[in-house]
């Protein structure tokens, strides 16, 4: 019953709380994130190994209500909460994937601006 | 105290039944597989994070050299970064590291063991000459269909691969 009751205050983060942290941690007010902005950082290309391009949608596909595959074929579930409410609401996971996934695709981390300007954008596409 | 005396003498029944359960003669021969089966391992950490990407891969696929140096280099792994925090990170490892090829916990571990070099750390299961035996009869045609992908997708052919299945009853090659 305990572990029951930890393992949900674990998961109390929501997009708009998200994006309320990341404001905080960029100096601006959670109002100025562009969703937009985050539009364009989810479908830009970089140039990736062997001279590919490679952007988000490499794995996650264009369409981020889709299902993506990862590198090793492994199903990844979608990521806009409008197909998958799980997303978004674990701050400890989000932060994980934004460190690995910015690392990846554009060869450094994320500001925490672009964070909130992603979120912006994820969590309204319908 | 009636009704407690009465309460754990269900629950000492129970316990019975379930450690009889666990000790029938089939479930010993499949507990190290007859060879194909692997023991049923759970550590939480390694199934969430490293299933993520991939099946998590049983640690006996690979000695204990291996994972420490699979483990010390997330940042890069096999061109990703898929950088843990250090408590979840070395928990994973203990449990890799205990459950190794070179544990002696597994019969596929000692297969592995005998098919590399004694000082060999292989970073890739796919390299070890155990695993290009038991994969020799398949084309690299088939490897790159695109239902499979890759060597690293076990569980493409191996249906139950995530449970530790690797029978090769089991196998099914998609098209």
């Amino acid at each position: 019953m305990l572990g029951l009751v930890s393992a949900t205050a674990g998961a109390a983060d929501s997009p708009a709380s998200l994006m309320t942290r990341y404001a905080q941690e960029a100096g601006v007010a959670a109002s100025t994130f562009s969703a937009t902005r985050g539009e364009t950082l989810f479908r830009t290309e970089h140039p990736g190994r062997n001279g590919e391009p490679v952007s988000c949608t490499s794995c996650h596909t264009a369409n981020p209500k889709n299902a993506g595959r990862t590198r090793v074929g492994k199903r990844i579930e979608p990521l806009a909460p409008a197909a998958n409410p799980e997303r978004f609401t674990d701050a400890a996971k989000v932060e994980k994937w934004f460190r690995r996934n910015c690392t990846d695709v554009l060869k450094r981390e994320c500001s925490a601006q672009e964070k909130g300007d992603f979120i912006a954008w994820i969590s309204q596409v319908k | 105290m009636n009704y407690l005396l009465r309460g754990m003498g269900v629950l000492s029944a129970v316990g019975v039944v379930s450690v009889l359960a666990f000790s029938l003669p089939s479930n010993e021969a499949h507990g190290d597989g007859g060879g194909y089966t692997l023991p049923r391992l759970t550590n939480k950490n390694w199934q969430q994070e490293c299933a993520s990407c991939h099946i998590a891969y049983a640690p006996s696929f690979l000695p204990k050299a291996s994972w420490r140096k699979m483990m010390g280099d997330l940042d890069n792994h096999f061109g990703e970064n898929a950088s843990l925090d250090p408590v979840t990170q070395a928990d994973i490892l203990r449990f890799l590291e205990a459950n190794a090829a070179d544990s002696g916990t597994s019969r596929i571990g000692r297969r592995v063991m005998q098919s590399i070099g004694a000082n060999d750390a292989p970073l890739r299961i796919t390299e070890t000459r155990w695993f290009v035996r038991k994969h020799d009869e398949v084309s690299r045609a088939t490897w790159s269909r695109k239902s499979i992908g890759s060597a690293a997708n076990c569980a493409a052919c191996h249906r139950q691969a995530e449970q530790g299945n690797f029978d090769e009853d089991a196998v099914r090659i998609p098209k």
